[in-house]
């Protein structure tokens, strides 16, 4: 700043012009910066490890009807298996019958299992509150957690989930809403952003890589741990778009392509993010 | 809730008011301040009763209190890291207070011997303001200062 | 009943260095729910941590401290095994007190 303000001084009028262009850039420069320490601050001591606790006291429990715990629920490593688990989701359940993201399989399983009904397994997906917590989010905190460290690895081969792949970028680029929105209208683009923070393009192995690989993530601004599917139900809100159904196909079509599109990254979840 | 708080306002008085809110709802009926809680500190309003509550006078200025991992700028306001560190000899606690808060004192921390003083934690803050290291060593009092910008208000929002 | 608190304890050369998470609302009592109702302060008052029952750290706190709150400090001496306990209380009386042995 002081070299800029000498610089007027000394060369004056085609200097100035100079400042004034210069000024707007290095204002943002330092915004940036000390955004980014703000968040280097943060993540020293992240709540999210209040619902990974949660999470990993609840998969042992006996649970529902049938009073049966998580530990015979296949997420694809085999039974109560939830090393790594993570990283390889969504993938095809033959069981099921579907291609299915994490939540959907905790679904399914306190459903077949567990015997809850839908009704009762999805009563509470997104938490407010130490009153109304949901044990969904504190479920996927915890399996997200057992990836923590492994390389994304969303398998392609099964054409069950090449298709859902394939459905999910289309999703990602179509226009709906009274505001004609797409996912990719904020998430298509490099440096695109809402107030300080920087929207992430997810068209490209880096932003993909960055945003999905920190999901599930304490909101501060919510004070609540959230997990990938409420990340998409915000996203279809803020589209002005209709409520996106827990575990639709079309969630897990979005889920499919970004997960994917996050191969090769090391997943280091749950983040902290505002 | 308009009858009730005619009621209120008709009947005055400290007791009666605190039991008639209680009877509304509006006070919790289990509420009751921890042991050790020392209210009229945290009660104030303003910089000046706050040091007066906690007798801190008329603390001086001092480079030997740091702030550390604590921003310039908080993007939220309902979460601001403050990190407190004091190299005045025989500091016996460290106090963080916030100009623009509501309540200004946020948090009071006594370090007994053989405990660094240094302490980190979060805050709320609901508007960019000054905030205070006020530290007390050796029976007297110390303060260092710092600005901390906030882009979202820390009340809600 | 409240939730467990997280507290890892790490000796880093002759301190022990405590972090801890505690799952609580830290409602202001300045803040309205969606039916316009003012949501009531509820908040933790005063924490205290314990090494081998010799007091290490008390602490008094305001609504000013954020949701679901974080703490970290150091103290000398500490060894492997040793238990660290703390407790908190808030302004319904309710509280909570856990342990954690120094890694």
């Amino acid at each position: 700043m002081p070299s800029i303000r000498s610089l007027r001084l000394i060369t004056g009028a085609v200097a100035i012009g100079a400042a004034l262009l210069a000024g707007p850039v290095v204002a943002q420069t330092t915004l940036e910066n000390a955004s980014a320490k703000y968040r280097q601050d943060l993540a020293e001591g992240n709540p999210a490890d209040l619902w990974v606790a949660r999470g990993q006291e609840m998969w042992t429990q006996p649970r529902g009807p049938k009073k049966v715990s998580f530990e015979s629920c296949d997420l694809g490593q085999g039974p109560g298996v939830v090393k790594g688990a993570y990283a390889t989701l969504p993938r095809y359940f033959p069981d099921a019958g579907r291609v299915m993201d994490l939540e959907t399989r905790l679904v399914w399983c306190m459903v077949n299992q567990q015997g809850y009904t839908h009704a009762e397994a999805t009563k509470l997906t997104f938490g407010n509150g130490s009153r109304h917590r949901s044990d969904l989010e504190a479920l996927t905190a915890y399996v997200a957690k057992e990836s923590d460290g492994v390389k994304m690895n969303v398998s392609l081969a099964d054409p069950h989930v090449k298709e859902m792949y394939d459905i999910g970028k289309k999703a990602f680029f179509y226009h709906a809403g009274t505001h004609d929105f797409a996912c990719a209208t904020c998430h298509a683009s490099d440096d695109l952003r809402i107030r300080l923070q920087y929207l992430p393009n997810l068209t490209k192995p880096a932003g993909a890589q960055k945003a999905y690989t920190t999901w599930p993530a304490y909101r501060v601004a919510q004070g609540e741990t959230r997990s990938f599917q409420w990340r998409l139900h915000d996203c279809f809100r803020q589209q002005r778009f209709p409520d996106l159904i827990y575990g639709s196909d079309l969630s897990i079509a979005l889920t499919t392509y970004l997960a994917a599109s996050a191969n090769g990254a090391v997943y280091v979840g749950p983040g902290i993010k505002l | 809730m308009n009858a009730d708080r005619r009621q209120v306002l008709k009947t005055g008085g400290g007791a009666t008011l605190l039991a008639l809110l209680a009877a509304a709802g509006w006070i919790p009926s289990a509420w009751a301040d921890a042991p050790g809680w020392s209210k009229a500190d945290f009660d104030a309003h303003t910089m000046d009763d706050a040091l007066k509550a906690l007798g801190a006078g008329k603390p001086a200025a001092s480079g030997d209190i740091a702030f550390f991992s604590t921003p310039d700028i908080a993007e939220n306001g309902g979460v601001v890291p403050i990190g407190v560190n004091s190299k005045l000899p025989n500091t016996e606690s460290i106090a963080i207070l916030v100009d623009k808060n509501p309540f200004t004192l946020a948090a009071l921390f006594d370090f007994p011997a053989g405990t660094e003083p240094t302490i980190s934690t979060r805050i709320k803050m609901r508007e960019t303001s000054n905030v205070h290291a006020l530290v007390k060593a050796g029976g007297k009092y110390f303060v260092t200062s710092k600005e901390i910008k906030v882009t979202l208000g820390g009340c809600g929002g | 009943m409240a939730d467990p608190m997280k507290i890892r304890a790490n000796l880093v050369g002759d301190s022990t260095e405590v972090k801890v998470l505690m799952s609580h609302e830290m409602d202001t009592g300045l803040v309205k729910d969606k039916a316009g109702k003012i949501i009531p302060a509820w908040w933790i008052q005063t924490v205290k941590v314990t090494h081998n029952d010799k007091v290490v750290l008390t602490a008094q706190w305001g609504t000013a401290v954020s949701k679901n709150p974080f703490m970290s400090f150091k103290f000398k001496g500490g060894a492997k095994g040793d238990k660290v306990t703390i407790t908190w209380i808030d302004n319904h009386n309710d509280s909570r007190t856990d342990t954690a042995v120094i890694a």
